[in-house]
């Protein structure tokens, strides 16, 4: 199976590398148009800001040919922001896979620190994606912004509200949390990613 | 729900752990990486390497480390000690590290932080501070390992930091470390109730009670030990226990 890492000017990029390697994957990360045309499956992972990696992007056409792909392509916490129609992190209009808007979380009383970073549940799973995984798992998250809960939503998440920790349309998947960097729970999503019919 | 971390510390020089471990079930108590391993199998839920070695040479056995730590261990970990240019955050994240601690460095150029947090982002910037509180009651800033003391009161250093971008404070009580008499809850409730990023407490850890105060008064996001976790005194898994029991969110 041939797997495609897109590369650009996020971080985080080789981590999702060495988790392939973990589970014995080999992988390719680069941003050549034809590679990425050409693999089984695409990760388009990333951490970083929104505006200057559409940017990025757009100056390569890999705007275009993310959302022309037809084989699985799964989008991680960035990535899968990018995915989304618009991000409030500095008024983006982003790639428009999925309907859903992605927001600043806002502080309140009770919850004063943003970024969220650390574990957090994943529950209502839909999707192949999440086969073997129970309600209530797991996974690690490093975000400010996040996806509002909508018709692509296939995991929510709480944290100062509830809002999707994963998204799904035809055969693009984004996930909000690091499956790289999420133990046993992250693997097995990993590893359902890899098994979806190309 | 955001659960509460724990998160185990190894001390590292030329490679190898230091402070003594104790444990039967890892073939070599000084190799990082099976010790690294078994923490991360027991729902450790991040950790941390401190490199306590020196010169320059020697730092290229670290980064080969952490290519193999990453390789091996599907929990995020930050690497620190002696980081103070790009190049070397550069080269850890690259070979896998999830998130890099400065400290000297940082408080002897502040700008230090808005580089490295502009570069690479605030997420992967760790600031730890060595604090102490003195006979006036204020709580000030040591650098070079506690060897140095500084004017500068823990508070407003970590403020500055924090708008200069870090994404995570470290700090450790000197007057609590090694102790385990338990940590420092005024200065880190201080922190967590005023900052917006996460506090890690760290120093005096010495029983399952001595974590429940620091995330319920002290008001902490995570806890870092190191010599509890590698003389057995605290069993990982028993600790979630305990603390889901007394009501804190953590993951088991």
């Amino acid at each position: 199976m041939n797997i495609t890492i897109v590369q650009y000017n996020a971080g985080n990029i080789q981590s999702v590398l060495y988790a392939l390697e973990r589970l014995g994957v080999a992988a390719t990360v680069t941003d050549d148009p034809a590679m990425i045309q050409a693999a089984d499956k695409v990760i388009f992972p990333g951490v970083g800001e929104a505006s200057t990696a559409m940017a990025y992007l757009k100056e390569r056409n890999l705007d275009q040919l993310i959302v022309s792909l037809k084989q699985p392509v799964l989008g991680i916490c960035l990535g899968m922001q990018l995915m989304c129609k618009h991000s409030a992190e500095n008024d983006t209009k982003c790639l428009g896979i999925f309907e859903e808007q992605v927001l600043a979380f806002k502080a309140t009383e009770n919850t004063t620190k943003v970024p969220q970073v650390g574990w957090n549940t994943i529950t209502n799973l839909k999707t192949e994606l999440f086969n073997g995984v129970s309600e209530n798992s797991f996974t690690y998250f490093v975000h400010g912004f996040y996806a509002g809960i909508g018709t692509g939503t296939i995991a929510t998440t709480d944290y100062i509200q509830a809002y999707s920790s994963a998204l799904h349309k035809n055969n693009f998947y984004g996930v909000q949390f690091h499956p790289e960097k999420s133990a046993a729970v992250g693997e097995q999503i990993i590893q359902n990613f890899l098994s979806l019919k190309s | 729900m955001l659960t509460k971390r724990i998160i185990p510390c190894l001390d590292i020089k030329n490679g190898r752990t230091v402070k003594g471990v104790n444990f039967e079930q890892i073939r070599d108590a000084g190799d990082p990486i099976e010790l690294a391993a078994l923490y991360a199998s027991q729902g450790a839920d991040e950790l941390v390497f401190l490199d306590i070695t020196a010169t320059v040479e020697q730092r290229k056995t670290l980064s080969a480390l952490v290519h193999k730590i990453a390789h091996r261990i599907n929990i995020p970990f930050t690497v620190g000690g002696g980081i103070k240019t790009e190049e070397d955050v550069r080269v850890l994240l690259q070979n896998g590290a999830d998130k890099i601690s400065i400290n000297t460095a940082a408080f002897l150029d502040p700008l230090t932080i808005s580089r490295f947090a502009k570069q690479f982002g605030s997420q992967c910037i760790v600031l730890a501070i060595d604090a102490k509180c003195e006979s006036d009651n204020n709580w000030y800033v040591y650098l070079n390992g506690g060897r140095t003391k500084t004017d500068k009161l823990v508070v407003d250093w970590a403020r500055e930091a924090v708008d200069l971008g870090v994404g995570e404070i470290l700090l450790t009580s000197m007057n609590h470390d090694g102790t385990k008499q338990g940590f420092a809850l005024d200065i880190t409730a201080q922190l967590s109730e005023n900052l917006p990023v996460p506090i890690i407490a760290s120093g005096g850890g010495g029983t399952e009670a001595h974590f429940l105060d620091v995330f319920t008064k002290g008001k902490a996001d995570a806890a870092l030990a190191a010599s509890v976790f590698h003389y057995k005194e605290i069993a990982i898994p028993d600790l979630k226990q305990y603390l889901s029991q007394n009501g804190i969110a953590v993951r088991i």
